[in-house]
């Protein structure tokens, strides 16, 4: 009788296990409450406001941005939270373990699941909001167009149309909404494998979310102030190292503004967040190994 | 316990080594104005959730929930509310374009407008003098927005405006106008109308003959009535030669 030899690492049981983890996570009416009303709100951005079509387009792209942003970390976050506790508490997680599946492609294996949900919802979302950006901007270039005016005003008031509305530098926005939903998943994955509950996980994220956002302020101040304590400067120091930038991946107040993301600098962006992600991973898995199950 | 201590290890080592990849990349964020520091003074201005919201990267949407209570004020006319709003505004998107132009377009044009026909102040001189408060406050708002948006041609145009149609000083006008129209995406008018002011000044008349001249001579769909009229006032003014005048029955 020929053995299959067992490979250390398979592709294979990864993939199973992600798309085992999608199709549990899709099954939660969490992430269709949470889908739905992240869709609900972007498509309703619209209705929002009535003002000149500067501001409309302006708060249109605030708004459906703002709520891509706060959807998919959220999503992040609370997908994420759940996997291994729920597993302990279904007892999937001894089945799984209990035939030849190392702990390090359980890991990876859920987290990809998790990504996967977050790559559909922020399709859907990037989808709903450019087709509702596109809709409004076609509106108003057809008003404008049915004004009276010289061909060179006309020519001024549709290029300034057009360039409120959609522009290029919107997609590498969604991107790095997404890159930083997947840095809070595998940040998530490796609180969680310490946590005792989703609910403590969960508690612990939301307050590293607030600390993310702030760890440039202490990292600047820690690296420039030399006049402050030892106590405050070792404070410093464990937030710059140990939390994410997470404001490095916030690009969407200066997009909405009118500034352009340069190609080399979205991929400096977004290889910091996959080399986040990539650590917090890693440092899961370390601590994964050791749990007692 | 040691692999407690190896997990603690791992993130001072990934900490150590990101740290210079995180401060390079915020100063690439400065320098291309992603990242403008939010001034922590900020929070006596605004409500504490507001705040922490504007901390966690949600700024842009603060921002608008602020814009849109400060069309609110503007409705019920309440220009204080309007003014301390639109501060707020700028300060939390000081990039926004729209929201200095907004602001400074309160001021300047409707609050100044309201503080001229206050019935509760039966003195005119006091009415002048809160107008042209209002006046400084709109200017106030553009210049500061020129500071954060120098490469915007948008702000220069209604200070341009500003200039001319609230403190009549058509020379000041005309040099914001020339500023937007030589920034790129300036509106096709803004060098027309630099032109337009300049002839409007005392002792700049060749210089704006000039430029007014070069304008008529660049083709048809320059001469519009308002260059054409600006130039025949010049030409008289200037006692400029017969045969050097455009011609009248061409327009």
């Amino acid at each position: 009788m020929i053995e299959a030899r067992h490979r250390r690492f398979s592709f294979v049981r990864v993939l199973a296990i992600a798309t085992n983890t999608f199709t549990e996570l899709t099954r939660l009416k969490v992430f269709h409450v949470l889908l739905i009303f992240a869709l609900l709100l972007i498509g309703s951005s619209v209705f929002m406001a009535r003002f000149s079509f500067q501001q409309e387009f302006q708060i249109l792209k605030d708004v459906a941005l703002g709520a891509m942003s706060i959807f998919t970390s959220l999503l992040a976050v609370v997908a994420t939270a759940r996997l291994i506790p729920q597993d302990i508490e279904d007892r999937t997680i001894y089945t799984i373990l209990a035939k030849p599946v190392a702990r390090f492609e359980y890991l990876i294996g859920k987290l990809a699941g998790v990504l996967l949900l977050l790559a559909i919802g922020t399709l859907a979302m990037g989808a709903m909001f450019l087709i509702v950006l596109y809709a409004c901007e076609q509106t108003v270039l057809h008003e404008t167009a049915r004004q009276t005016m010289s061909p060179e005003q006309l020519n001024d008031a549709l290029r300034a149309v057009r360039a409120s509305a959609l522009n290029a530098d919107i997609v590498p926005c969604i991107a790095l909404i997404y890159i930083k939903a997947c840095l809070l998943g595998a940040l998530t994955l490796f609180v969680s494998t310490f946590a005792t509950t989703s609910v403590f996980t969960t508690v612990v994220m939301v307050f590293i979310y607030f600390i993310g956002h702030l760890q440039a302020t202490a990292r600047e101040y820690w690296l420039q102030q030399s006049g402050a304590g030892w106590i405050t400067r070792t404070f410093l120091a464990l937030v710059a190292l140990i939390f994410p930038d997470l404001q490095a991946f916030n690009l969407v107040d200066g997009i909405i503004a009118g500034a352009a993301i340069p190609l080399a600098f979205f991929v400096k962006t977004a290889a910091l967040g996959i080399f986040y992600g990539a650590i917090y991973t890693l440092l899961a898995g370390v601590v994964f190994y050791g749990k007692e199950l | 316990m040691i692999r407690s201590v190896l997990v603690f290890l791992i993130v001072l080592v990934f900490g150590a080594i990101k740290l210079p990849i995180e401060r390079d990349l915020s100063a690439t964020h400065r320098q291309l104005h992603f990242r403008d520091e939010l001034d922590l003074n900020f929070r006596e201005q605004l409500s504490q959730l507001g705040f922490v919201a504007a901390l966690s990267g949600f700024r842009s949407i603060v921002a608008d929930v602020l814009f849109i209570q400060a069309n609110v004020a503007w409705e019920r006319t309440e220009w204080g509310r309007v003014l301390l709003l639109f501060r707020q505004v700028t300060t939390l998107q000081p990039r926004a374009v729209l929201f200095w132009d907004m602001a400074a377009w309160h001021m300047a044009w409707n609050a100044s407008a309201a503080a001229l026909n206050d019935r509760a102040q039966p003195r005119l001189a006091l009415r002048i003098k809160a107008q042209r408060d209002f006046f400084a406050l709109g200017r106030d708002f553009l210049e500061r927005g020129i500071e954060n948006n120098p490469e915007k041609p948008r702000l220069y145009e209604t200070l341009a405006r500003l200039y001319k149609e609230k403190y009549n000083d058509h020379e000041r006008a005309s040099e914001f106008f020339a500023k937007a129209a030589a920034l790129p995406g300036a509106m096709s008018y803004d060098k027309r109308f630099s032109a337009y002011e300049l002839s409007y000044v005392e002792g700049r008349e060749h210089q704006a003959y000039e430029r007014l001249r070069r304008l008529y001579d660049a083709g048809e769909n320059q001469r519009l009535p308002t260059l054409i009229t600006r130039l025949k006032f010049l030409e008289d003014k200037l006692d400029i030669l017969d045969e050097q005048r455009i011609n009248d029955t061409e327009n």
